[in-house]
């Protein structure tokens, strides 16, 4: 393409000095958009259509949750993290969890982690489908053959919120994890279902492949679109599959494993380009990877408690009156955290949560210029980020 | 003009407009299916009256006119889109004595009013005073630029072998000898699928909407539009498609020419099937770049289409070809 931009020649962490020169257009897309994946605002700087400068803006959907918990008790806190991610309620609520047990030093049973694991796996399956669903529908248009992917992965994604109702009686946000395990059992023939669902699911993921990483008109919108060098990741701590796409071989399921994940092992999937393509193999490959781990994990769910300790009465139940932890698993978007300051009492004193997304649009300032207005809705698209999540 | 003009043209009007209306339920009918949907089912006997529900729906809404738009522009841009795109279909002749204006420069024609409705979508977008549909109308306008030259040259194509470019006598050749896309093959075929392709991007239809682009551009040309301006041009965009499918099953696929039964009916046939066809493509493909675009057209489709028409002025000196 052209010569090196002047803002790529300044180093990373000083891109916000770069005043472009130059007549151009200031466009403000969103917060109010179609494709800004809930509400986010991107400043675009244009030449013509060839974006120079673009600085997002998010704290629109900013609900103060992070300052919420720190009024409610450890045992209440998982429903109203599990609204953070509104993708992957079900590893929102996990990564919460995961804290407040470390914190309490309280035993999670053999069963309720293999659960975990399964209904994880689960979770990103759905995940995954919705985000191919709508990285087409950013192509291809809400009227056309994006559309079609959509209706297709949300028809998909409908078997997997089933099973979900199916164990704990909500199609999302389903409080379903609690202090020390988990609050629903399996149920009779549950694991049938599930068994089939996943047939059916794997049966089509090559029907997406042809539809979107097969079909050429979706490759020349994606490759070579929104590269993410992996020095620039690692630096911006972007996590999950879009560092995976950049090369980087990272994955808290095998690197630092939660629930059961050190007894069942990962195949990490990883890509070399770090375009938009790359993060959709990435993507596609790993759902076929959860479907796989999901199976194992519910075939070979071991009998025994779902919950240690006392069950749960009294919200003042869990009390601690020092002491600070993080913990972090691998959700559908990278390394989800939590960190927890114990306060006196019942209460923690500080809750911060580091959400993927929020690292992944940190990355957009670096990956839009130099691309058409075109290209913004294709990269926000495949970086996944989730507004509820960034925000909190 | 004659009467019997008037009445005609007025009758095409009609029809066109009625068959675009239920071409749009069969539209949503057909992209429901293939989407595991129903599509419309609750207005009237499988949803038939959808159209007429979704019209009084956008007549009921309030025109509202943005503060710092143009405002003679932006009330004049959505009719006249309409407009432009209806003038085509008086062109088309549906039998052999069917035609509301039977000209001798039918096929110039065409792709000059083609052309011109290029002028209300840069109306709109500049009269918008929205930095979206400037952006849809600056795209339309390449785009326009760039499709018009393949259009003109595949067109020429039937133009050069049946030695007139009177629609209703490229028709009446191809009653004579083949339907263009049957023989000769190698010219009809692909002169056929360019001019597919550069109507579509002339009637700004996936993968070639850009200008609408509505996962970047919000809705282009149409953002600040409301109510019926908004339906003008929405409805312009189908016109267009069931012209263009009108036009190009009367270039390549033989028009009103059938082997038995009325004219009109093989030409609405014929119409109602490449329609059916440009919305299978639609549902099932996602736009290209607006650089792509360009890049396909002047590289590949100009080049082919010139090409075609220098096999075509060939084919006609050779003995088969005469």
């Amino acid at each position: 393409m052209e010569a090196t931009p002047a803002w790529r020649k300044l180093p990373y962490r000083r891109l916000e000095l770069y005043e472009p020169e130059g007549d151009l257009m200031t466009l403000q897309l969103g917060p109010q958009h179609p494709s800004t994946h809930g509400v986010l605002r991107i400043k675009l700087h244009l030449d013509g259509e060839r974006i120079v400068k673009a600085v997002p803006f998010p704290g629109y959907l900013h609900r103060a949750v992070e300052k919420l918990c720190e009024q409610l008790t450890y045992v209440q806190i998982a429903p109203i993290v599990d609204k953070n991610d509104y993708v992957a309620p079900m590893t929102s609520e996990q990564a919460i969890i995961l804290a407040i047990e470390k914190l309490l030093k309280v035993e999670v049973p053999r069963r309720a982690r293999w659960l975990r694991s399964a209904l994880a796996e689960l979770q990103r399956v759905a995940s995954h489908l919705l985000w191919l669903g709508t990285m087409t529908l950013d192509l291809g248009g809400a009227l056309g053959g994006g559309g079609s992917v959509f209706v297709y992965t949300m028809r998909e994604r409908e078997l997997v919120l089933d099973l979900f109702e199916g164990l704990t009686g909500s199609r999302f946000h389903y409080n379903t994890h609690t202090v020390g395990g988990n609050r629903h059992d399996v149920p009779a023939g549950w694991a049938k279902d599930m068994h089939a669902a996943l047939d059916l699911i794997e049966k089509r993921i090559p029907e997406y492949e042809t539809l979107t990483q097969n079909n050429r008109l979706f490759v020349e919108r994606m490759r070579g679109i929104g590269v993410l060098e992996p020095e620039l990741a690692l630096e911006l701590g972007v996590t999950g599959p879009n560092l995976r796409a950049s090369g980087v071989d990272h994955d808290l399921r095998r690197d630092a494993p939660f629930h059961a994940y050190d007894e069942v092992a990962t195949n990490v999937i990883t890509a070399k380009a770090g375009d938009c393509l790359a993060r959709t193999q990435v993507r596609v490959a790993e759902m076929k990877e959860s479907v796989r781990l999901a199976r194992a994990f519910i075939d070979g769910l071991p009998e025994g408690p779902l919950v240690s300790g006392k069950p749960i009465k009294l919200p003042g139940q869990f009390k601690v009156n020092s002491g600070q932890v993080y913990a972090a698993l691998e959700s559908a978007r990278g390394e989800l955290g939590t960190f927890l300051v114990a306060g006196a009492g019942t209460s923690p004193y500080r809750l911060k949560i580091r959400p993927p997304s929020y690292h992944a649009i940190s990355a957009l300032p670096y990956l839009l210029p130099g691309h058409t207005v075109s290209d913004t809705v294709a990269i926000l698209g495949s970086l996944d980020p989730i507004m509820g999540e960034v925000d909190r | 003009m004659t009467l019997f003009a008037w009445l005609s043209s007025i009758l095409v009007a009609v029809i066109v407009l009625t068959v675009t209306a239920f071409g749009l339920w069969w539209e949503r009918k057909l992209a429901g299916r293939m989407q595991s949907r129903l599509g419309p089912t609750i207005v009237g006997p499988i949803g038939l009256f959808q159209p007429i529900a979704d019209l009084l729906k956008l007549v009921q809404k309030e025109p509202i006119i943005p503060q710092r738009a143009d405002r003679a522009l932006f009330w004049l841009a959505p009719p006249l889109t309409t407009l432009f795109a209806l003038l085509v279909a008086a062109l088309v002749p549906f039998g052999p004595k069917l035609a509301p204006a039977n000209i001798d420069v039918g096929v110039p024609l065409i792709i000059a009013l083609g052309g011109l409705a290029l002028i209300p979508v840069w109306m709109a977008g500049w009269a918008s005073h929205n930095k979206y549909a400037l952006l849809g109308a600056m795209r339309a306008v390449a785009q326009s630029v760039s499709y018009g030259v393949p259009l003109v040259l595949t067109a020429l194509v039937p133009v050069i072998l049946a030695g007139s470019m009177n629609l209703n006598s490229i028709v009446a050749w191809q009653h004579r000898h083949h339907w263009l896309v049957v023989w000769p093959v190698f010219l009809g075929l692909p002169a056929f699928i360019l001019f597919i392709l550069a109507m579509l991007a002339e009637a700004n239809r996936i993968p070639f909407d850009i200008p609408e682009a509505e996962s970047e551009l919000v809705a282009g040309v149409s953002t600040e539009y409301t109510g019926m301006h908004f339906g003008f041009i929405y409805l312009a965009e189908y016109v267009h498609t069931l012209v263009g499918s009108a036009v190009a099953s009367t270039l390549f696929l033989g028009g009103w020419d059938g082997p038995f039964g009325p004219s009109v009916l093989w030409m609405v046939l014929k119409t109602c099937l490449l329609f059916s066809v440009l919305y299978w493509l639609r549902w099932s493909l996602v736009r290209l770049r607006a650089d792509q675009l360009m890049a396909l057209a002047w590289k590949w489709l100009v080049p082919a289409g010139l090409a075609l028409v220098l096999l075509a002025a060939v084919w006609t000196q050779t003995p088969w070809g005469r």
